[in-house]
């Protein structure tokens, strides 16, 4: 592989990605010599280029007011958000979706109720879809990658063999199949479906990492000094082979929720609309897309701008991490 | 060479055979099982024991598993319960192939003939506003969920301003069909209107399908060029006197474009995912459009065909552009 074209094919990428991680001896004091105090970590050199990064401020600041607004929106919406109020006003023929009015800024759903509230709030499950979602296909491929990286030989060929299968559906495609799986879709199915088509690129990323891990010198160093096998791969290769993982990972919550509203969509998302979900409302708003084209709008303005700010954190966080970028 | 493609053939092989494991495994674990994923609610006790049999349910799980496979390669995936009722679940796939071919090329087309210049462009001025733009636009690219963006074409530029066709892939003028092609029968029947009416019902769709890609294969080829830029072999080819047109098409561009090569491989397969998306929103009657109403009415053996299709065509692609590079790049064939 030359050095001039690090991506081939999409496991490449990842691997290629993979090689990003944290190597803690070498590279760094080496880059580290060149204009930045000796002995900095990664950790605090890349930080100390993100504070100055107007594209990671602007990315985690659109993170933090997501977050905020997920846990305060309860108390700040002016409605139940499952409650019809102007259901009196739903006439399907000639009103299905009653406009704008006092208390009602952005008028009603097609149920009734308020459509501020249910995007305040909605806040609350998109954050979920998107946390658990991460949280689920990191717990898998953390599971599988380890199992890979720790141990090598068939373990690691078998794993990264059904891996490979896995990349090669196309990954939407991928989350549509698992989610028609289930008889009862609900929004569990929703954050399964879309987290299982990560476990792949995690597992692949980390299984990577690891083995470049497995021959280092720090690693070579604590094998003979008698440190068994569980505690290194557990504290001395895992803790240095996270970073590209967590970077990994700031894009996922992104995808998950792009992903969680094309599900919704395709009519495989979660039947029960009590508590809103923007991708939900989304996918919902296909019905009246024409007449009342604002019933899509805002949920998907909320979509892209959530999907932007984790996309530039990850993005700010993968270029801070990046060793070759030290330069 | 021809060591490589065997190799990479192989590959192939054993990644087909754990793919139809997954697919096997996948239609049993479907809500009622395979019998009623696939007779839906018409089972009568005499059809399930029918299915039953012919499918071997009442046999060892890895005679299934042969008999699945037997089925699956002499093109029996049964009959569509939900899509086109009554019609063989392989037919659908090979008559809508062609609509959904035509719109990737078009969408991909487009995408790389944006995408590449404007990376190339993006990494010349890198720091520049116009590089600034470029990267926040891809970025955007990335985050708008596809049949939004679908239907947000459609309802500006077909709803509102009434300038492009809203739906479907041609306006009924009694065009003769050869190849299914709409865009080629035109042209090749001298029927110039009818190419005109397909080329403008492709444009929505094929940019909202393009964006995505766009995206990903404009910030490829920018930090594939702004790297090669870095090269020593680029300053020497400077400092021996190369005229600055030959510098860039011998010696940036033909080592910049390898990894793009790769990433517009890779991209097919957000094609086919994004299909599903923008052929359903522009109602497009292609394989994307059968696989999103297939997933709504839950038509288990035109899933079956169109899932292991799309996984097989991407594999495939794949497989091409690996060959390509090997061509391209002689570095590659070795590993």
């Amino acid at each position: 592989m030359s050095p001039a074209n690090p991506f081939t094919r999409r496991k490449d990428r990842i691997d290629e990605l993979a090689a990003t991680a944290a190597s803690p001896s070498g590279g760094i004091a080496e880059a580290g010599a060149v204009d930045e105090k000796p002995g900095v970590s990664l950790i605090a050199s890349a930080w100390s280029r993100l504070k100055r990064s107007p594209v990671f401020l602007l990315g985690a600041g659109i993170t933090l007011v997501f977050v905020v607004l997920a846990l305060v929106s309860p108390l700040i919406a002016p409605h139940d958000p499952a409650a019809g109020l102007l259901l009196d006003q739903v006439r399907p023929q000639s009103n299905p979706v009653p406009g704008p009015q006092d208390g009602f800024p952005l008028g009603a759903d097609s149920r009734g109720r308020d459509l501020l509230s249910r995007l305040l709030v909605g806040s609350q499950q998109t954050l979920i879809v998107g946390v658990f979602a991460t949280i689920t296909g990191l717990a898998g491929g953390l599971s599988l990658g380890i199992l890979a990286g720790a141990f090598g030989g068939w373990v690691d060929a078998l794993v990264m063999r059904v891996v490979d299968v896995m990349l090669s559906i196309p990954s939407l495609l991928l989350a549509f199949s698992i989610a028609a799986v289930a008889a009862r879709p609900s929004q569990v199915t929703v954050i399964i479906a879309v987290a299982a088509v990560q476990v792949p690129v995690f597992a692949r990323l980390l299984r990577g990492s690891m083995l470049a891990q497995r021959s280092s010198d720090h690693v070579v160093a604590a094998r003979a000094l008698g440190v068994t096998e569980r505690a290194i791969v557990f504290r001395h290769m895992l803790p240095n082979s996270l970073a590209p993982v967590i970077v990994q990972s700031t894009l996922v919550l992104a995808v998950s929720i792009i992903d969680a509203a094309a599900l919704s969509f395709l009519g495989l998302g979660n039947p029960n609309d009590r508590q809103p979900e923007w991708g939900q409302m989304l996918g919902r708003a296909q019905t009246y897309i024409y007449d009342y084209p604002h019933l899509a709008i805002y949920p998907a303005l909320c979509i892209i701008v959530v999907a932007l700010g984790f996309t530039l954190m990850g993005e700010s966080l993968r270029e801070a991490l990046d060793p070759k970028s030290r330069r | 060479m021809a060591r490589f493609i065997i190799r990479r053939l192989l590959q192939m092989v054993g990644v087909v055979a754990v793919l139809s494991v997954l697919l096997f495994a996948w239609l049993r674990s479907l809500p009622g099982g395979t019998v009623s994923a696939i007779l839906g609610e018409r089972a009568t006790p005499e059809t399930r024991a029918a299915l039953t049999e012919a499918f071997g349910l009442d046999q060892p799980i890895y005679v299934q598993y042969l008999k699945f496979v037997q089925r699956a390669a002499t093109g029996d995936f049964g009959v569509s319960t939900g899509v086109l009722p009554g019609t063989d679940a392989l037919q659908i796939f090979v008559d809508r192939l062609p609509a959904t071919i035509e719109l990737s090329v078009a969408a991909l087309g487009l995408a790389v003939l944006l995408a590449v210049p404007l990376g190339y462009l993006s990494a010349r001025r890198s720091g520049s506003p116009l590089d600034s733009g470029l990267v926040i636009l891809s970025l955007v690219g990335v985050a708008v969920p596809v049949f939004f963006l679908a239907f947000l074409l459609k309802y500006q530029f077909a709803v509102e301003w009434n300038w492009l066709p809203v739906s479907g892939r041609q306006d009924s003028l009694g065009c003769t069909r050869i190849t299914n092609f709409f865009v080629l029968d035109g042209l090749m029947t001298r029927e110039f209107d009818c190419s005109a009416s397909a080329l403008k019902h492709l444009v929505l769709p094929s940019l909202a399908l393009a964006t995505i890609p766009f995206a990903v294969i404009f910030r490829i080829t920018r930090a594939s060029v702004l790297e090669v830029l870095g090269e020593d072999y680029v300053r020497t080819a400077e400092s021996k006197g190369l005229t600055a047109r030959v510098v860039r098409a011998r010696h940036v561009m033909r080592n910049a474009l390898l990894p793009v090569v790769t990433t517009i491989g890779l991209q097919t397969g957000a094609l086919l995912a994004g299909a599903v998306l923008t052929e359903k929103v522009f109602a497009w009657g292609g394989i994307g459009d059968a696989l999103a109403r297939a997933f709504e009415v839950r038509d288990y053996a035109v899933l079956q065909v169109l899932i292991l299709a799309a996984a097989g065509i991407y594999v495939f692609i794949n497989l091409l552009v690996d060959i390509s590079y090997a061509i391209i790049d002689p570095r590659v064939r070795t590993r």
